[in-house]
């Protein structure tokens, strides 16, 4: 058309929405270089910060108002935790993401489902602790309990438990259910021995994804299993009624996250701020530690299944 | 292996190839002593170390339709999609030779991208309207390029709309109906004039019938017979009866063992529907490969 | 012979009743399972709504007073007086400064990701985000509340003011008294919902199907102009529900707001002055009162105005997405 008056091809940098592109480009670049930096700063941070206070005996002794102590008692007040409110989550989590993936019809029960389920995962945490304050604290007269701490955790977690094993079934491709069922297999026994164990790296990356945030999580623990430091714990005592006892379900259990909030605080002591670097950078390597977890394990289960 | 085209001899009228639209369309009109729009020298193209295309060097002249056709794979698209540099947007792809547009290089990492797409027009298979108005499909161009006066631009999107036979069909909602509204060729004709309306030279095709029904397929293949008079146009096709009724110059691509496209032979189309030169080329068009 | 082989299989066709029971109680227990959760969501704010209008049904307090700007829980200090203002305001204040902060930053980040990284620079940059999403949230108010505070306070401590020869102080804003501020919290928040806007961005830009991307490009527009023109409205409703998503989180932080916020109930007027919000002010009084005075049943309506601001976004993430469907 315009064979006359063709310009060159060779025009860069001369028009503004070139410009504009070039600007945006590195603006886009910046972004992610300040994800990074960020990241790589705060890990530096709590690296030094850890530095002379990590150590093992910091991790296998009991915490000290004069000295630098240790935080044995809350480490593994929130191991226990973990293990109790897993314990809870797991099956109530997979059997429902069950549900929603093999039998939830498209109605309006499974829509209602669907919408308590993004409910929860939004109501603020400190609002779930506090429905677990009046439910086992003030109605039930637990007071603040492990047990109590646990069910909290488990409704804050369901709605992500439930929805990642559902999101790991349906993975199973449909072919295999047909197969199973094709060779009279009823709809039950294809869940359990055919689409149940085909998911099962997905079901175990999002267990690890569901622990992790277990670890991390105060707010709900706070109203519900307390902020009381425990001075130093009886391995031995297994008498699970014993409100002494490290193993029992009744009694009082302050994790790590809400070690941290406790002492910040309180602001006392000299010790206090070491105190609270070094259980930041244990509990930062911990979340750290589930997240590559989950994708190794992930990975390993995936490989070994496909190939076995 | 590649052939280099040079043709002279005008258009047969003799076509044994089916429709009576090839008599009327190729046929019609023979190639004037036009200058060659685009050029391409020893182009291969690879992705990482496969070679999709291999080799290619021909001639496409200024207002006429090139149809590239051959069976699935052969490289058709790769080729088609290194005169305007989509190719730039697949990682890993490499294009090495010469694609020369008036002359110049347009591999050429120099080369503005931008400008040169603006030159060299492209129609994809699917229909892929922008989800805006009718109005904003066709401005988004010329908006693009800094162009936003209103009778201007109404009166190029009318005319870009005509140019591709849609006007009188959305003339009346133009601002109020989104472009996914439309049917399939009305969706493409507006995505013709979508490409219209930022005034290329040349204007890429792939496949642009594909996904139509035969009605609306028939009219975008008048509509390319009257778009030759003012753009150079270069079409890939599987359909061959499309090619014999609307192109002026058929290259026939195959690939090679190694899964490698290449040019097998290039000439007028009713040259190359009814006396092609070479075996490949004779097998594929009368059914016994492809 | 053969007729008796065809009856036997017609038989076995059908199930016997007690086994089509047992066949049953799985799906009674998957069923159940997923039912909890119903059963959970009508629990909390059963019990939240009841606790939330005591403060007007036992305490006599009129609901107007809820809204006046004067919080003076302390009865032995005086009359009372249960203004919410300064929190519900200050809960508005934190999340919309955290969402002007995060909002770019992240949409553009889930940019970087969808449109520009490389391969190699998106498995470096998604993993590391994943790691932000776990690191908890008082780690984020420690880190707040030592590195933050006392760097606003140090580097910002004296009053920002404009000034013209005639009209005098034309704007100013007072300096950071402690660091502990509005500010603060907000920067903070930012990091926290940083993740959440950035991946349900991703995932919205990732849904635009390719060919309108290879469409724009091929008419000669940037990249940017791409974005811009065609991503950026196409993505929308998913941008949106990112925020929205973003906002929900913002307004229900608490300890690590609570960390750094400051803690004065008084309506946000600088970003530099400390502030107060419903969580941060739940957090910190909750464990200090006595389970059914006034004061207590004044932060259990707090809480109620949490409830709903959560239960509000997800109908609204859910009108947006309705709307998403319809185009």
């Amino acid at each position: 058309m315009s064979a006359s008056t063709t310009p060159s091809l060779h025009l860069r940098g001369s028009r503004r929405s070139i410009l504009a592109d070039r600007a945006a480009t590195v603006v886009l670049w910046g972004t992610g270089a300040f994800v990074l930096l960020l990241l790589g700063s705060i890990i530096v941070h709590f690296g030094i910060a850890a530095w002379g206070v990590v150590s093992p005996s910091f991790v296998l002794s009991d915490p000290s108002d004069t000295a630098l102590g240790g935080i044995l008692p809350i480490l593994w007040n929130s191991i226990y935790m973990l293990g109790l409110t897993m314990l809870i989550a797991v099956p109530v989590g997979i059997l429902g993401g069950i549900y929603m993936s093999e039998y939830a019809g498209d109605n309006k029960l499974t829509e209602a489902i669907r919408f308590a389920e993004e409910a929860i995962s939004s109501v603020p945490s400190i609002v779930v602790g506090l429905f677990g304050l009046i439910l086992f604290v003030d109605n039930f007269h637990m007071g603040f309990t492990a047990l109590g701490g646990a069910l909290a955790l488990t409704m804050f977690n369901l709605p992500l438990m439930t929805r990642l094993s559902e999101q790991a079934l349906r993975a199973v491709p449909q072919d295999e259910r047909s197969a199973s069922l094709a060779l009279g297999a009823t709809k039950w026994q294809t869940i359990q021995h055919v689409v149940v164990p085909l998911a099962i790296p997905g079901l175990v990356t999002s267990i690890i994804l569901t622990a992790g945030r277990v670890f991390g999580e105060a707010a709900v623990l706070l109203f519900t299993a307390g902020l009381a430091t425990p001075a130093h714990y009886d391995f031995t005592n297994f008498n699970l009624g014993d409100p002494a006892s490290p193993w029992s379900p009744l009694r009082p259990c302050t994790t790590m996250a809400v070690y941290i909030y406790k002492l910040q605080s309180e602001g006392l002591g000299i010790y206090v701020s070491k105190v609270v670097d070094g259980s930041a950078a244990i509990l930062i390597s911990m979340v750290l530690a589930f997240n590559l977890g989950a994708r190794l394990v992930g990975r390993l289960l995936t490989r070994r299944l496909t190939a076995a | 292996m590649h052939a280099t085209a040079t043709y002279p001899e005008p258009v047969l009228r003799r076509v044994k190839v089916p429709a009576p639209i090839a008599l009327l369309g190729a046929a019609e009109a023979p190639l004037d002593e036009s200058t060659t729009k685009i050029a391409t020298e020893h182009v291969s193209i690879r992705y990482g170390r496969f070679v999709a295309v291999r080799d290619v060097s021909l001639q496409i002249r200024e207002r006429s339709i090139m149809a590239l056709i051959g069976p699935s794979g052969s490289g058709k698209s790769t080729f088609l999609r290194c005169f305007n540099r989509m190719n730039d947007l697949i990682p890993g792809a490499k294009v090495e030779g010469q694609v020369c547009l008036d002359g110049e290089n347009v591999t050429d990492p120099d080369v503005s991208v931008v400008e040169l797409r603006r030159r060299v027009g492209m129609v994809f298979q699917r229909p892929n309207p922008f989800p805006m108005s009718i109005y904003e499909n066709v401005a988004y161009g010329p908006r693009r390029r800094g162009m936003n006066g209103r009778r201007q631009l109404d009166e190029l999107v009318e005319t870009s709309l005509k140019r591709a036979a849609l006007w009188d069909e959305v003339k009346d909602d133009l601002r109020r109906k989104s472009g996914l509204a439309l049917s399939g060729g009305q969706q493409q004709r507006l995505c013709i004039a979508r490409v219209l309306a930022t005034e290329p030279e040349v204007i890429l095709m792939d496949e642009p019938a594909s996904a139509l029904d035969p009605v609306s397929t028939l009219r975008i293949e008048e509509l390319m017979r009257e778009l030759r008079k003012a753009y150079t146009i270069v079409i890939v096709t599987h359909n061959m009866q499309q090619a014999a009724r609307v192109s002026d110059v058929t290259a026939f691509f195959t690939m090679a063992e190694d899964r490698a496209g290449y040019l097998v032979e290039v000439g007028p189309t009713g040259r190359i529907f009814t006396r092609p030169t070479e075996r490949l080329t004779e097998d594929y068009i009368s059914g016994r490969f492809g | 012979m053969v007729q008796l082989t065809t009856a036997n299989r017609l038989a076995s066709l059908r199930t016997a009743p007690g086994l089509r029971e047992r066949l049953d109680l799985p799906r009674r227990v998957v069923f159940l399972a997923a039912v909890s959760m119903i059963g959970i969501v009508t629990l909390l704010l059963g019990f939240i709504a009841w606790q939330g209008i005591q403060l007007f049904v036992k305490d006599g307090v009129p609901v107007g007073q809820v809204f006046s700007a004067t919080w003076q829980p302390d009865a032995t200090s005086g009359p009372t007086n249960y203004g919410l203002l300064p929190f519900i305001l200050g809960t508005i204040a934190v999340t919309a400064l955290a969402l002007l902060i995060s909002t770019p930053l992240s949409v553009g980040l889930a940019l970087f990701l969808s449109e520009v990284a490389p391969r190699w620079a998106r498995a470096i940059v998604q993993p590391a985000l994943e790691i932000f999403v776990g690191i908890p949230s008082v780690v984020w108010g420690w880190l707040g509340l030592t590195i933050l505070v006392p760097f606003l306070h140090d580097t910002f401590r004296h009053d920002f003011v404009i000034s013209l020869p005639v009209l005098g102080d034309v704007f100013r804003v007072p300096g950071f008294l402690t660091g502990f501020s509005w500010l603060a919290g907000a920067l903070v928040l930012s990091i926290m919902i940083l993740p959440t806007i950035t991946s349900v961005s991703f995932d919205a830009f990732r849904a635009i199907p390719q060919e309108l991307r290879t469409g724009s490009l091929a008419l000669g527009t940037t990249r940017w102009q791409t974005i811009r023109h065609i991503l950026i409205p196409a993505a929308l409703p998913g941008v949106l529900t990112a925020i929205v998503l973003g906002m929900t989180r913002a307004a229900g932080e608490a300890l690590a707001v609570q960390m750094v916020i400051g803690s004065q109930p008084v309506l946000p007027r600088a970003v530099t002055q400390p502030i107060e919000t419903l969580t941060a002010a739940i957090t910190l009084d909750m464990g200090n009162t006595v389970f059914g005075e006034p004061w207590q049943d004044a932060l259990w309506t707090m809480s109620l105005v949490l409830l709903i601001i959560s239960v509000a976004s997800v109908v609204l993430v859910r009108l947006i997405n309705k709307r998403r469907m319809a185009l």
